[in-house]
């Protein structure tokens, strides 16, 4: 293949890269544009095998990752997806880092000259340094997605802080900078002391970037590691003088931008307050005036009682519906009452669960039709005139504090759940949820709680209808 | 005005009008598929492997085609795995449509 039909090839494959992403606009379209992306991805990878000197290595990893990758696509369960999107940032992080060191090591190999131009030099600077970041920040993401918090205090998804904590981390940043310059400006032979050093301290920043952040805001972590991993991407992608790399990579970090910057404005907080961590803890005790609110309390019969007698239902999903894994029970809660000639749909705020449109997943895996999911903004003003709002383990998107002026949490957009003639809230216990704010929903006169498993509270819900 | 263009510069051209195509493709992404979103944007980042591919056949086999086998593996995880996983995520999104609708609402539209 001539250089020229090598890159006609691969700007075929950035357009059907395009369109795979253009194919998400609507669930109907979303599966001829993944299509999309395999053929663009295919021919990306033959062309480059057309090229390259040897194949047979490259061949044997790409059966070995193959292999690795399909076990995997099969056997997640859809409450795993943070922690396995998390892992595959960490591997493409990863990657750009070893491609680096591989082209520091044999630059001619990649026809960018010896020694490698400074222009190219800068950018593989920027390249590995993110994908180092990518790399170590997403195992730690990954840790604290998976709850590996028993094994190490690092994947606690309690924020883990120290003293001077923003100091240290600035000073490795110019420090990771300051060898980078040397890596830049350095003769061909004094270049790998620096380039290993900035190397090495960016995994360290990448873990403890990363360890500050609670769990609850890991909507935003994972989002924001998203961006990296595609910025790495498109920093190699410079350093090879490869356009095809640099479309790909800037696709996927505008996009993990832009999930970061919903995520942000569904919680309400900056995405500086975010990054320098510490906001929240582990399931805070209520920060309270010592007054004894009552709550009522009722039983799953109470519940499918008051169910069925409803005209219209809305339920509000939570992460406590993802970790009970409740999706199906509520399905089949769903389709009873609709039986009964109830109007059941369901309201989705954007940070619930612990990645964007993780509920939606969930509700789809249990075949909730799409059709009755409806967005905050869609739904929020239907919540006045609705018979039940359920609450299936949300807490901070439903609290109405979040209008008063002076509450931690205040200006946060929420559900409207409280304006439902009658509010059921499931939750397995009256801990405050992840912003540490007592909840006034609970107390209000119209408000029924049921305690319990969110799975095992809803399918004794089933059989009591 | 002398010389050619530089290549730093003509890839800073593709970067930064592809960044503009991202911005506005993502933007119209339903809210609904962001976690499908995030699969397939997982699955093209492993394009990378293209210059592990690279890398691993650079000639006699050395620290340079070491490195770049493995990367060549570990993005290759990505590139099946996130595509797999994506298309099956999305399976679920589609199988209701063959259902009789439940509500009287119509399907939500894509229109911003």
């Amino acid at each position: 293949m001539t250089a020229n039909q090598v890159a006609l090839s691969y700007l075929l494959a950035s357009v059907l890269f395009i369109l795979s992403l253009r194919g998400l606009s609507h669930p109907l379209s979303a599966r001829r544009g993944n299509l999309f992306g395999m053929i663009g991805m295919a021919l990306a990878i033959l062309t480059t095998f057309a090229i390259s000197r040897r194949i047979d290595l490259a061949l044997g990893g790409l059966a070995i990752g193959a292999v690795a990758g399909i076990v995997v696509s099969r056997r997640v369960q859809m409450t795993q997806m943070p922690e396995l999107v998390a892992a595959m940032h960490s591997l493409v992080g990863l990657a750009a880092v070893l491609i680096a060191f591989a082209v520091v090591n044999d630059p001619a190999a990649f026809n960018v000259g010896f020694p490698i131009p400074r222009g190219n030099r800068l950018e593989l600077f920027v390249g590995t340094f993110i994908g180092a970041i990518t790399f170590s920040g997403s195992v730690i993401a990954f840790g604290k997605l998976a709850g590996l918090g028993k094994y190490s205090r690092l994947f606690s998804s309690a924020p883990v802080v120290f003293m001077g904590q923003h100091v240290v981390n600035l000073l490795l940043a110019v420090f990771m900078i300051g060898n980078g310059f040397l890596f830049v400006t350095a003769a061909p032979e004094a270049q790998w002391p620096p380039f290993v050093a900035m190397t090495g301290v960016a995994f360290v920043l990448g873990i403890l970037t990363i360890i500050p952040i609670g769990g609850a805001d890991m909507p935003v972590v994972i989002s924001m590691l998203n961006s990296y991993s595609g910025w790495a991407a498109a920093g190699i992608g410079f350093s090879l003088n490869n356009s095809m790399l640099i479309i790909a990579g800037s696709l996927v970090g505008s996009s993990g931008a832009i999930l970061s910057y919903i995520m942000c404005k569904a919680m309400n907080r900056s995405f500086f307050s975010v990054i320098l961590g510490g906001f929240g803890g582990a399931e805070g005790v209520i920060a309270g005036g010592g007054e004894h609110k009552a709550v009522k309390s009722g039983s799953p019969e109470d519940v499918a009682f008051l169910l069925s007698n409803a005209d219209t239902v809305i339920i509000v999903p939570g992460y406590g519906l993802a970790v009970g894994r409740a999706q199906h029970a509520t399905k089949e809660m769903a389709d009873k009452l609709t039986k009964k000639g109830v109007h059941v749909r369901y309201a989705i705020h954007p940070v619930a669960g612990r990645m964007p449109g993780h509920m939606n997943v969930l509700l789809a895996e249990a075949e909730v039709p799409y059709d009755q999911v409806f967005e905050m903004d869609d739904i929020n003003s239907d919540f006045g005139s609705t018979d039940i709002a359920f609450v299936l383990g949300a807490n901070d998107v439903v609290n109405p504090l979040a209008e008063q002026p002076g509450s931690p949490i205040y200006g946060m957009p929420i559900l409207d759940a409280h304006k439902a003639h009658t509010v059921v809230v499931n939750k397995r216990s009256m801990a405050a949820g992840y912003a540490g704010v007592d909840n006034p929903l609970f107390y209000m006169d119209k408000t029924m709680m049921v305690f319990g498993d969110a799975k095992k509270v809803i399918e004794e819900i089933v059989k009591a209808l | 005005m002398t010389g050619a263009v530089d290549h730093t510069v003509i890839n800073l051209t593709v970067f930064v009008l592809a960044i503009f195509v991202g911005y506005h493709v993502v933007w119209n992404v339903t809210p609904a598929l962001h976690t499908p979103l995030m699969s397939v944007t997982n699955a093209i980042s492993s394009v990378i492997v293209v210059g592990a591919i690279l890398a691993s056949g650079s000639g006699e086999a050395g620290v340079g085609s070491l490195l770049g086998t493995i990367a060549v593996a570990l993005a290759a995880v990505n590139t099946f795995g996130g595509f797999l996983v994506s298309q099956r995520m999305l399976e679920m999104f589609k199988k209701k449509e063959s259902r009789p609708p439940t509500t009287n609402h119509p399907p939500p539209t894509n229109e911003r």
